[in-house]
């Protein structure tokens, strides 16, 4: 009946000619993946796909923290809009988790009162001289690889299985708190049994773990750590996960939101020098993918060419138990060959460390 | 631990957790006085205490944290309590609320 459940929650998704809306911070902490993204459905899958240059962030750091106002976001999402329009195309999909839940909100707002529709129209058109054209359809990019999984399946190099014993992997998946806790109905599954990232892993041979605090947010929320004396909330938030998740013994977590990577990988580190505890087997920390990655491995793509290595917890140990060949002299390489500089070694990497650490397996 | 000082630890969460508390002192004082099972919380004895009236001694919030298994400072907090008895008056299901108070100071001495 649990399982079931999420196909109470389903909504259209588009099968071609999407216009890309990119994320901000996902382009400096996880470089690879929207390009990963790109190629995926532009060469394996043969989707028409428009990376414009001319979108904008969508502002919603500043939204959420409080320093842009509604209407000029509400402006700033028509814009959007307007640009899809004029390129040809309908359907909007968008690569950050904190975007999507905007362009919902701001969608919902037209809709619950138009007259804020017919204010941000006119502030449109003075400020740009464009007209707003609502888009058809509305999706995460975590969404459009749910919705291709099987093609994907089908194509696939590898499976989410251990190599050396036969047996699936055990993957976390951690959906951001933007993507259906706003709108229910706007995620694959809803709020409480969201199937987007557990379908992928399902349809490539992962086993998902289920853990009591599944649900719990990461502590991203953009209010829970700009101050820094309110740090401490949020990287509780991380550790009360890790805790939760650490007896099943995951071999990896994918996560479809910019923040909740990076926070789930990052603050594995912190927590390992604040509190004198790594997770994972060895200790080495657990890794943090996001659903791009897990899906380029399927496919055999290289994981330095995915950005991997811009990763807090070293991914060796996973690739090794996917079976991945990797040059590990090409790790730190840039595209031009050049080394781009190595992080400090520390306990989530797989250098020699000399201090002990309670190790969560 | 750790040299680096990143300005702001790990917050540790303030979730009763009935799981993880050792409930071992809680049973004993719960066995030998099962009456206090019948506690519906009205806050009376709190209400009428002498010892509240001019502290911030709480018994109602000392006692439930002590069925919780939440021992710390409960010992030293019980020393505001002079042991008039108001309380035992006033209670509506009977507890003998001044013998809880000495049955825990015994049962806790160690903490």
């Amino acid at each position: 009946m649990r399982r079931a459940s999420w196909q109470e929650y389903q909504k259209d998704i588009a099968d071609d000619k999407y216009y890309y809306a990119r994320s901000c911070i996902r382009q400096n902490f996880f470089p690879g993946s929207e390009k990963a993204f790109l190629d995926i459905l532009t060469n394996n899958l043969g989707i028409d796909i428009y990376d414009d240059p001319l979108h904008t962030s969508c502002t919603g750091i500043g939204y959420h923290s409080d320093v842009v106002p509604l209407e000029t976001i509400m402006t700033v999402v028509a814009r959007q809009f307007s640009l899809m329009a004029e390129a040809g195309y309908e359907n909007f999909i968008s690569s950050c988790i904190t975007s999507f839940g905007i362009y919902n909100e701001v969608l919902a707002t037209w809709e619950e009162f138009p007259e804020t529709e017919e204010r941000t129209r006119r502030y449109l058109k003075e400020a740009t001289g464009r007209e707003l054209v609502k888009p058809r359809s509305i999706a995460h990019t975590s969404d459009i690889m749910f919705h291709h999984r099987h093609a994907i399946a089908r194509q696939a190099k590898r499976r989410l299985i251990n190599v050396h014993t036969g047996e699936p992997l055990k993957v976390v998946e951690h959906i951001g708190c933007h993507y259906a806790k706003i709108f229910p109905k706007s995620g694959i599954g809803g709020s409480e049994f969201p199937y987007v990232l557990a379908g992928m892993i399902e349809a490539w041979g992962g086993d998902v773990v289920d853990y009591p605090e599944r649900r719990h947010c990461c502590g991203f929320g953009f209010r829970n750590y700009l101050v820094q004396a309110n740090r401490g909330s949020s990287i509780a938030n991380s550790h009360k996960k890790l805790e939760s998740m650490a007896p099943y013994k995951p071999d990896f977590i994918v996560a479809n939101c910019p923040g909740c990577t990076m926070f789930l990988d990052k603050w594995q580190y912190a927590i390992a020098e604040m509190d004198g505890t790594t997770y994972g087997a060895d200790g080495r920390g657990i890794p943090v993918l996001s659903y791009e990655e897990m899906a380029g491995l399927v496919l055999g793509y290289d994981p330095w060419k995915l950005g991997m290595q811009f990763h807090q917890v070293d991914v060796e140990p996973l690739l090794d138990k996917l079976g991945v060949e990797y040059s590990p002299e090409a790790k730190y390489l840039g595209p031009d060959g050049k080394h781009i500089g190595r992080p400090r070694d520390v306990a989530v990497n797989c250098e020699e460390v000399r201090r002990i650490y309670e190790i969560r397996r | 631990m750790s040299t680096l000082n990143f300005g702001y630890g790990i917050n540790r969460p303030r979730a009763i957790d009935l799981d993880n508390n050792d409930l071992r002192k809680s049973n004993a004082i719960i066995a030998e006085m099962p009456e206090l099972q019948a506690c519906i919380g009205c806050g009376s004895c709190t209400a009428s205490c002498t010892a509240g009236a001019i502290t911030n001694f709480n018994f109602r919030k000392l006692h439930t944290a002590v069925r919780r298994g939440e021992y710390r400072g409960v010992y030293e907090e019980l020393s505001k309590c002079m042991l008039c008895g108001k309380c035992r008056l006033v209670c509506p299901r009977g507890i003998n609320t001044r013998g809880l108070v000495m049955l825990i100071k015994r049962k806790l001495g160690d903490f």
